[in-house]
């Protein structure tokens, strides 16, 4: 059957919807995670944490679904990335999976009961699990900078020659906490814009204007690693954009400083970099000067330039080995077969939008300030 | 034990512990519906409170569904990681559209759904509340979708170039006729499940003399809902027995553990037991006619039995042996048109071909002993099989007496039958040992495979350690059993406290941040 886009189109919009689900995930369920994160220091009693709680009540749940989809998402489109990198990140992905499902749970329940121990113990569960998820993430992706340790035999059978506390490293400490603190901006920027004018909101302002800070300080200390830390692959020799999905066939070398390459050769890409900065910046300025809308739209904006930051630079990779750099997986060997590209594209294109439409409306019943006197009168809050 | 039978050992209890809440959410979202819409209609206060009520436990329970469900989404990732990329470009497809379609339905609704009574009018809230019902019961359709191809591989091919299977045809993927059966069969499970519970609470209620008005309405939409569920659940697990014959001839083998072809009219076993040595059921009792007529539709058809089903496979992993050669073959020389030639021929057996590979590395070097082996190792365990069914359809048919007389009680308003009562309290484990026992028939009915005649569940998992895997069993069994003791103390509190303590709450009380002038929601 002929479709109408041809293997290697379909595998770039795949590898950027791809970034849009990550990103999707770190603008939504981001500014929950820091939320968490940020709860038991910027709120010191119960009125105040239910009031934080609630600035983000109704809307978690479905935030979380950007994680849930990206993991379907990749199955999908790039079925040997899925194998590979949650095999590979075995015990990290068990922390990760459950520090989250301790955060449904303790939104839901804590509220249950009115006993200190109980709601205190659920907070601390809240904190877990939004600051482990955002340190976790960013260790990950720290070390698929770095290239992970796997190859494949004759069979695709992948092997991970690694170990959990081997996923810990200078550079990749330096990524996770980039994560954390990008996701604590955000956290405190929707604060400033859901909470009720008073000491929550002040105290995230304070928090969220050091979080910002060490955004970019730790934004540029990773690009020293990426520069100067001996970081990077080439792929070499023919490159087949519509090659099969077969990584066993990948000519890749291990190339210092080569995740600057596409930043040298298409000069554009560096607006990437510097929406991360001026978006922290925004983000900033925003939230000391209680600039609510710009300063969300600050610390979304930064999120976006970091994370498309770290795509373009390592394009066309997706998981590079560092052990055998020729299993390493591109855009152009770790995709889908052609067709389901076409056709789970054509899902996308339907529901995306509609998600987006209804979701929209969720925020804008939403709409407006959490507040502890409103916690007496509605039953339903948390 | 290994690293396959730990990872395998690691599914079974997060799946199982994961529909543990799944079928509660799937029929109590329609029951809300159905509450929700009566109120909507009649403006009556009486139905929001049941609403409300039956909301708070709906949340509680919703929780961990969506919890447990994000360990499912990455589990094929990080424990079967050979099967993810063997089958992903397949199987990958549903759950993603799963994630479109019905997870951020269920989950951006959900949040209205709790949070939405003040903000929303009634016919938007119960607008939301139905795309609730909607959300989780799609989430349903496009997991069974996927399910459904690991029972019966459709629409899909082996690529040697790319070495793992693909789809050739996405609408046989999506219209696979044991998908279809196994997604009504397991809805209506689910609500059957929901009926039993509201049933048995209410009934719980009018013992203790408490909340009889919402107790008696809930009792009666129970037991009209639940009664069309039940039935519903024993004719289509009929229409699953149906397709089975047609894809897993050897699952029905197994479940009726007949081990040599029933001939037409095909006689159904009610009762027995299964000996695997002799390969013979002892003290069978049968009913003529039944097997023939559910798996055939027909009084002329024999149905296999598993002795021949081994032959069969026999045969089949002899041109497996030689799919397995092109393969490798075609694996240094992609353009070796005579390996091409074999593999178009015996390519669908390839999966039987790799049955070998439990006992040596190549197939192609395989003795006689060990296809003899490799071809019995295709009979699933045919005692779990066989008395898991019985359990499973014995529950279906009596909850369709319980629901009978329930409904008829109601109708006639005659709430103080104590029997009655007693029997729908008790019945409420019975849905959960039923669906339990079901994906027990339909999981390890599938065995030796992982996906159907393609891929042996032993070559599916990751290269792990076994002590990882033992971390992370020991790890999810503390979570998930702390996660439960909260979970059952929750409800069964909420269920004491009675449909109005909400209602008391709602009136206003000073709140000045501390714990003791805030009290509970």
């Amino acid at each position: 059957m002929a479709l109408p886009l041809d293997y290697p189109t379909l595998r770039v919009i795949w590898w950027a919807l791809m970034g849009v689900l990550l990103i999707g995930f770190a603008l939504t369920d981001g500014f929950d995670l820091g939320v968490a994160s940020l709860l038991p220091f910027v709120a010191r009693n119960d009125g105040e944490r239910r009031m934080a709680i609630n600035t983000i009540s109704a809307t978690w749940e479905g935030n979380q679904v950007w994680f849930i989809l990206g993991g379907g998402a990749i199955f999908a489109a790039w079925p040997l990335v899925y194998a590979v990198s949650f095999s590979g990140f075995y015990l990290a992905m068990f922390a990760v999976l459950a520090a989250l499902i301790l955060r449904p749970v303790a939104f839901k329940y804590r509220s249950k009961r009115p006993s200190p121990v109980w709601r205190e113990s659920w907070d601390w569960a809240l904190f877990v699990g939004g600051f482990a998820p955002a340190l976790v993430f960013g260790v990950a992706v720290g070390n698929v900078l770095q290239g992970l340790p796997f190859s494949f035999d004759s069979d695709l059978r992948a092997a991970y020659h690694g170990s959990f506390l081997g996923l810990f490293t200078p550079f990749t400490l330096v990524c996770g906490l980039l994560s954390v603190a990008m996701l604590v901006t955000h956290g405190a920027a929707w604060l400033t814009m859901k909470a009720e004018r008073g000491a929550v909101r002040d105290r995230a302002r304070l928090i969220g204007t050091a979080a910002a800070l060490a955004a970019m300080a730790l934004f540029a200390v990773g690009y020293v690693f990426v520069a100067f830390g001996g970081l990077g692959f080439k792929l070499e020799g023919l490159i087949a954009p519509s090659g099969p999905s077969n990584p066993l066939r990948a000519l890749a070398v291990a190339a210092p400083g080569g995740w600057l390459t596409n930043f040298h050769t298409y000069p554009w890409m560096w607006t990437a970099p510097a929406l991360g900065f001026a978006g922290a910046a925004l983000a900033l300025i925003g939230i000391r000067s209680g600039w609510e809308f710009p300063a969300f739209a600050g610390s979304s904006l930064s999120a976006i330039g970091i994370i498309s930051t770290v795509g373009l630079s390592m394009f066309p990779f997706i998981l590079p080995s560092r052990l055998d750099p020729g299993s390493s997986l591109t855009v152009w060997n770790a995709s889908s077969s052609q067709s389901t590209l076409f056709t789970m594209l054509l899902a996308v294109v339907v529901f995306l939008p509609l998600i987006l439409i209804y979701t929209s409306w969720a925020y804008k019943v939403m709409f407006g300030r959490s507040s502890v006197a409103a916690l007496a009168t509605d039953p339903d809050l948390y | 034990m290994d690293v396959v039978e730990l990872s395998r050992l690691q599914f079974a209890l997060t799946a199982m512990y994961h529909f543990l809440f799944v079928p509660l959410t799937l029929g109590l979202s329609f029951l809300l519906v159905i509450m929700e819409s009566v109120y909507v209609m009649t403006g009556r206060p009486i139905w929001r409170t049941i609403t409300r009520f039956w909301g708070t436990i709906f949340g509680i329970n919703f929780v961990l569904g969506v919890a447990t469900g994000l360990t499912m989404e990455f589990e094929f990732g990080t424990n079967w990681s050979y099967y993810s990329q063997y089958v992903g470009d397949v199987f990958g497809a549903p759950l993603a559209l799963e994630g479109l379609m019905a997870f951020f339905l269920e989950a951006t609704f959900v949040g209205l759904m709790f949070f939405g009574w003040q903000k929303l009018s009634k016919q938007a809230h119960l607008g939301v509340t139905f795309m609730v019902a909607l959300g989780s019961n799609l989430s349903a359709l496009w997991i069974l979708i996927a399910n459904g191809w690991m029972q019966a591989p459709v629409g899909a091919a082996f690529n040697p170039n790319t070495l793992r299977m693909e789809i050739t045809d996405f609408k046989a993927v999506i219209f696979n006729p044991v998908a279809q059966a196994k997604f009504v069969h397991t809805v209506s499970a689910g609500y059957v499940t929901a009926s039993v519970f509201v049933l048995g609470v209410s009934a719980l209620m009018l013992l203790w003399g408490k909340w009889p008005r919402v107790a008696k309405r809930s009792f009666t939409v129970a037991a009209a809902f639940g009664l069309a569920s039940a039935l519903s659940v024993v004719v289509l697990g009929d229409e699953s027995g149906y397709t089975l014959t047609d894809n897993q001839r050897m699952k029905l083998a197994g479940i009726e553990a007949m081990w040599h072809t029933e001939p037409a009219p095909a006689g159904l076993t009610l009762f027995g037991i299964p000996d695997l040595a002799t390969h013979t059921t002892r003290f069978a009792v049968k009913i003529p006619y039944v097997l023939g007529l559910i798996s055939t539709r027909s009084l002329d058809k024999p149905v296999a039995g598993i002795i021949p089903l081994v032959a069969e496979a026999r045969d089949r992993i002899a041109s497996g042996q030689i799919a397995y050669g092109a393969v490798e073959r075609l694996k240094v020389a992609p353009g070796d048109l005579t390996a091409r030639a074999a593999f178009a021929l015996h390519g669908r057996d390839l999966g039987y071909g790799l049955l070998l590979k439990r006992y040596v590395a190549d197939p192609r070097t395989a003795s006689s002993a060990m296809i003899d082996r490799a071809s019995w190792d295709t009979v699933p365990n045919v005692p779990v099989l066989f008395w898991a069914f019985r359990a499973m359809a014995g529950i279906g048919f009596l909850q369709i007496a319980v629901f009978g007389a329930a409904f008829i009680m109601a109708t006639m308003r005659r709430f103080d039958a104590k029997w009655l009562l007693w029997a729908a309290v008790a019945m409420i484990p019975l849905p959960w040992i039923a669906v339990e026992a079901g994906w027990a028939i339909s999981e390890l009915g599938r065995q030796p495979w992982s996906v159907d005649g393609v891929l042996p569940t032993f070559l599916a998992a990751s290269s792990l350690s076994v002590a990882q895997v033992w971390t992370t069993i020991v790890g999810f069994t503390l979570l998930y059993t702390a996660l439960a003791v909260v979970e059952i103390g929750l409800i069964v509190r909420v269920i004491q406290r009675g449909p109005y303590a909400k209602h008391e709450e709602a009136r206003p009380r000073p709140v000045i941040g501390s714990i003791a002038l805030a009290p509970a929601e």
